[in-house]
This record gives C-alpha cells, structure tokens and sequence, in this order.
C-alpha cells in the first residue's frame, strides 16, 4: 500500500521534451488512470515511475522517500506489459514464481505463493503450461499473476488491454475492477481508450503533448473539463462545438447568441467577458435533443441506429454535428431536423480555448468508483 | 502435367549435378587415401583394390590422436573465449545502442576483410616476445580474435529479435544484468547461440594460415598434420589424401550430427 507524488518530472530524448514537468498526487489504494491520444507522453511517464527510463528532472516519491536512483527492481512495484512480455520458455508457474525465484524464496514457499495466486485468477489447470498454449486473456491473467505474486505497493498497467478482443476487454476490465478491490492496491493505468479510463478510475489524469491538461474524478472531466481538448477527448461521441458571441453578461450567466441568431443564457462566470467576444460553445451529443422549436437546424447527413440509441449526423452551416437520440426516432437522411439543449448541460471555452468555470457544481463530480473507500 | 513432370526432374538432375561437383574433390580425396602411391599418380579409376596402407605409414610418421587432441582443445577453446567476450558485447550493442554501434559492428566485420598475411609479421613477433609460439593458448587467443567479429554479428542479430518488453519485465522482477542474460536471454536465443558456436568450432578447426605459422610441434593441430605430409619431392598423395581424410572426418561427423541444430540456428528468428 502506498502513495506516490510526482515534482516536476520531465523527459528528453535527445532535443524532444515528452514530459514538460509534470506534478501529481497518486493517493493509498486509488485507482488512477493515465489517458491520452498516442505520443502524449502518458507511457513514458509509467515507464519513469517503473524505473525503466530514467527521468531528465524532477522527483519521484513513494510513501515519502525519493526513489529516483532506486533500480526498478527495488521500488516495490510490478508492471503488466502491453506485449504481456511472459518469458516464453517457462511455464505459467515459472512465470509467475520468477521473481521470487530471482529474491532467493524458498521451493515450498514460492509454490504456495504462486498457486493462491493462481487461485485467485483462475489459473490453476494452466500451471504446467507454456505462453504459447494459451489465448490471449489467459495470457494477460498470467501477466497479473506474475505482477500479483511479487505483493508489489503500486502496480502498473500498460495498455494491458489493447491487445484484447472487444468482448474479452469488457470482461477484463470488470476483472481488473474487482482485482483492485480485493487487493486494495494502488493501481496506476496507463490507456489510450476513454472508456476504459471512466469505467475504471478513481482519477483520470488527462495527458497532452507531455502536459497534464486535467486531473480529476471522471464525472469530474465528463461535467467541468477545464478545457476544450480535455472537453473533446472525455465522451464518446465527441463534444460538438460551435461559434457564439457574447451578447450579455450577468450574475446568473453568460448570454451567447448562436449561429442561428437565437440567444441562450449559460450558468457559467463570465467575469472579464466583453460584449461581442467570440467564444465556442461545446455541447455532448447525448444533451442534444431533437424539439421542432428548437434553436438549431441541421440536414441529417448519416444515421447510425444502434438499437437503443440512434446517432444523427447534422449538418449545421459548415459543421457536422451529432446528436445521440432515443433509438425509436423516426427521422431519414436529407430531412432537415430542429434541436436544442439545456443551457445548463452546455460549456463555453474562451479563445485559449478554456472553459469558463461553470456556476453550479455537478452533484456526482465526487463520486468515487468505490464509494465505500473514498472516505 | 508432363511440363510439371519435366521440371521436376530437371531440378533434381541439377541438383545432383551441383551436389556431385561440390563433393567430388572431397570422394576423390577419400578414395585416394585407399590406394598406394603408385595407384594414386596412375591414371585416374574408381576401380582398385583399396589398401590401409596410406593410413598405416601416415600413422606410422606422427601422432595423429595428440594432433586431434590440439584440434579439439583450439577449436573448443577458441569457441568458449569468443563466446563468453561475444555476448556480452552483442548483449550491449543490442539492448543499449549508441550512436556508433553500427559503426563499431561494420569496422569488426571490415577487419575481416584484411589478408591475415599483412598482420603476419607483427602477430608473429608479438607472440615470440610473449612466449605464445607454438602454445594451444595462442592459437586459442589467435582464433577467437579471428572469429570474434562474425560471432558478435550473429549473436547481435538474434538478441535484437527478443522483445526488449521480456527483459523489461525481468527487470522489474528483480533481475540484475547478469540474471537478464543467464535466464531470459540465453535461454531464449539458445538456437542462435549454439549455432554461432557450432559454426566457430568449424571455422577454428579448419584454419590454416595461422596454425601453420605460430606452430611447429606442441600445439600443431589437424591442419599442420595434413600440411607435414606435402613435400616438394616424391610420392606423397596417397599418404596426404590418407591425412586429410583423418584430418575432416572429425569435423564432418560433427557437422552431420549438428546440422538440424545449424540450420534451425541460421534461420532462427525469420518465422516468428
């Protein structure tokens, strides 16, 4: 069990920068999930608290000491590989027992140790087997039993899922869940997929161009991103975004006219705004909704009827837009359709490309995937 | 059908052919050795009553076993010394490259490429001050410089095919440099390995140049014993035929037995 904080990391590799100082809290027993497009830095970073790279500046803490010059081996911590990275010529018992092989346990110790283990995923037929004759979710278990075995204080995870199918993902993940609970470890995540990120995390650290652009709960992201790529990244479909003028601001809002001339008032601070400041107006596709006196029209371009839901591509002047209707909709391709939005589920992002901090706090941005722990 | 017919008997006719050109100075060589002296300078015939003769007066001349022996202690030796300097290096140039690690594995195998004669004269006299002349520890040290660029290429190849994430994780499992090398990496470039050694041993065993050069008596291996038998004078050919087919039948046994394991060695790595 432990905490770790990062000060001020950052990474070169030659006259590139990755990581430009990055500075985070990762408490006892949380989950915490790295997200971010490819390139962000967010491996790298796993791979610097790993002690797999070493970091160009900054500190590493592990429950209060600096660990920077501490070999990887040394740091109390195990990581599952995306690639799984099992040692091909041992057995699944090999695999698993080979650090405490390597720490000097004892035979009957190291067998008891690696069987519980194996227990606790499942593995036990497999034992006397070889990687190469198992399928890819025994594969990734292995990958955990052997971090699990090593009883490590935090324990790192590389994209463990991506090399999975989509059905075996949504198992393992429910699998890595539980995992988490029952072995009340600290946990650090590292995916590129912002569902595995909000169905997981305790936090979501958003990464960037090798800067932390948000971190917080993911209700927290999905309810008040800071800004507009953290807006875009978090939510699936993505974030519409559309142009506006500020035509008044009060204590209750910001009033912004929309591209068709219809004015609507946005709970959010809009202190320092000027009359006729040009902002975007973002908007989930999920809180649009069809309504024939609606603010805005669009052509439908494509639907996508997924059953329960239907997606409806808009065109809106020169923009697409989508919009997550109830799955019994009626609508064709070429009609052109009304909609609109609550004003309070919409956010507005300045020229910087900030979000303008919203008047009223979502009430579940600090609900915990464990409510039980996060007293 | 017939076209398929025609083409498959073509091949193996060529194949045959080649397999034929390529062996025949080596069967020439073997039944030579079965004939007399006379015979061997007579005009060419497969037909001859055979005769140990060769072997008995080559045997009667020198020690053949004390010469193997040499051969053997080299060539292994030779294998061992390359093996144990090779993968350490090939170990750092694979996993923990600069920016001259290319450069460094082309001017080894350019070294290769310099006639061993034009080092001759400076090896020689190196040797003689160091007391290395005609010892087995020279020739060892002589033919793991020699083969130790081609060993570290080959080594250096296999090792860049183990997925770097394996040895990671033996890093983070506790794994010092050596455990790294000892449990993950050896094991599983064993193919690669045994081939690259199986190789060396064949390369130390029929090296000539040097061995005729740096030695006379003590440590004369297998290539020396078969040169003893040349003379620029009488009748030799049976008796040096008789030698050399001593002299390879070692190596070639060897070979024989090994090849599945040098084949499947060569080719390590290229189906994954």
């Amino acid at each position: 069990m432990a905490t770790l904080q990062l000060k001020g990391v950052t990474k070169h590799f030659g006259e590139t920068q990755v990581l430009k100082g990055i500075d985070l809290d990762v408490n006892d027993r949380e989950f915490v999930v790295f997200v971010g497009p490819s390139g962000c830095g967010k491996s790298t970073l796993l791979r610097i608290i790993a002690g797999l790279e070493s970091a160009s500046a900054g500190d590493l803490v592990i429950d209060g000491e600096r660990i920077n010059d501490v070999g990887p081996a040394h740091r109390g911590l195990a990581m599952v590989f995306q690639s799984y990275a099992l040692y091909p010529h041992m057995t699944v018992e090999e695999n698993m027992g080979f650090s405490l092989k390597l720490a000097g346990t004892d035979k009957q110790a190291r067998r008891a140790k690696v069987h519980e283990t194996a227990r606790i995923l499942q593995l036990e037929p497999l034992l006397t087997r070889k990687p190469k004759a198992l399928s890819g979710g025994q594969r990734q278990r292995v990958a955990i039993g052997r971090a699990i075995v090593r009883n490590p204080s935090i324990f790192l995870f590389d994209e463990p899922l991506s090399n999975l199918d989509a059905a075996l993902r949504v198992q393992m993940r429910i699998e890595l869940a539980r995992l988490h609970e029952k072995l009340d470890a600290t946990m650090i995540y590292v995916t590129h997929d912002q569902i595995e990120a909000m169905t997981m995390a305790d936090k979501i650290v958003v990464l960037q161009g090798g800067v932390v652009e948000q971190v917080g709960s993911p209700m927290t992201l999905y309810h008040h991103p800071v800004n507009r790529f953290v807006a875009g990244f978090i939510g699936s479909p993505k974030m519409n975004f559309l142009p506006v003028e500020v035509s008044d601001v009060s204590a209750s809002g910001v009033e912004v006219i929309l591209p068709g001339g219809e004015r609507i008032e946005v709970p959010v601070a809009g202190s320092g705004l000027t009359h006729g400041a040009a902002l975007e107006l973002g908007i989930r596709p999920e809180h649009l909704m069809l309504d024939e006196r609606g603010p805005l029209a669009g052509r439908v371009q494509v639907i996508e009827r997924l059953g329960g839901q239907t997606s409806l591509y808009l065109q809106q002047d020169d923009r697409l837009m989508t919009l997550m209707a109830d799955g019994d909709v009626a609508h064709r391709v070429d009609e052109t359709v009304r909609f609109g939005f609550a004003p309070r589920r919409a956010h507005l992002f300045d020229a910087e490309g900030r979000a303008l901090e919203s008047l009223e706090r979502h009430p579940l941005t600090h609900i915990q995937r464990c409510d039980n722990r996060a007293s | 059908m017939q076209s398929a017919l025609i083409k498959r008997l073509g091949l193996t006719l060529l194949a045959w052919t080649l397999t034929l050109v390529i062996c025949f100075p080596i069967v020439w060589m073997v039944l030579t050795g079965f004939k007399t002296e006379t015979q061997a300078i007579a005009s060419p015939t497969l037909f001859f009553t055979p005769t140990l003769e060769s072997y008995a007066a080559v045997q009667g001349r020198a020690d053949y076993v004390k010469f193997a022996l040499n051969s053997v202690y080299i060539s292994l030796g030779a294998t061992f010394l390359a093996l144990a300097i090779a993968i350490p290096s090939a170990y750092a140039m694979a996993f923990l490259p600069t920016k001259r690690t290319k450069g460094t594995l082309l001017w080894m195998l350019s070294t290769k490429m310099l006639p061993p004669v034009g080092v001759l004269v400076p090896i020689y006299l190196i040797f003689r001050d160091l007391g290395l002349l005609d010892t087995r520890t020279g020739l060892i040290v002589i033919y793991t410089l020699m083969n130790l660029p081609i060993i570290i290429w080959m080594l250096y190849t296999f090792f860049k095919d183990v997925p770097k994430d394996i040895l990671e994780a033996g890093r983070m499992d506790g794994a010092s440099t050596l455990h790294e090398v000892c449990y993950l990496l050896i094991p599983l470039t064993l193919p690669g390995i045994a081939s690259t050694g199986l190789l060396s041993v064949i390369l130390s065993w029929n090296e000539a140049f040097w061995s005729l050069n740096l030695t006379s008596s003590q440590a004369a291996p297998l290539t020396a014993y078969i040169a003893s038998f040349s003379s620029p004078e009488g009748l030799f050919w049976a008796k040096l035929s008789a030698a050399s087919t001593m002299a390879v039948a070692p190596i070639l046994i060897f070979g024989w037995l090994t090849q599945k394991q040098m084949v499947r060695g060569l080719t390590f790595g290229a189906v994954k």
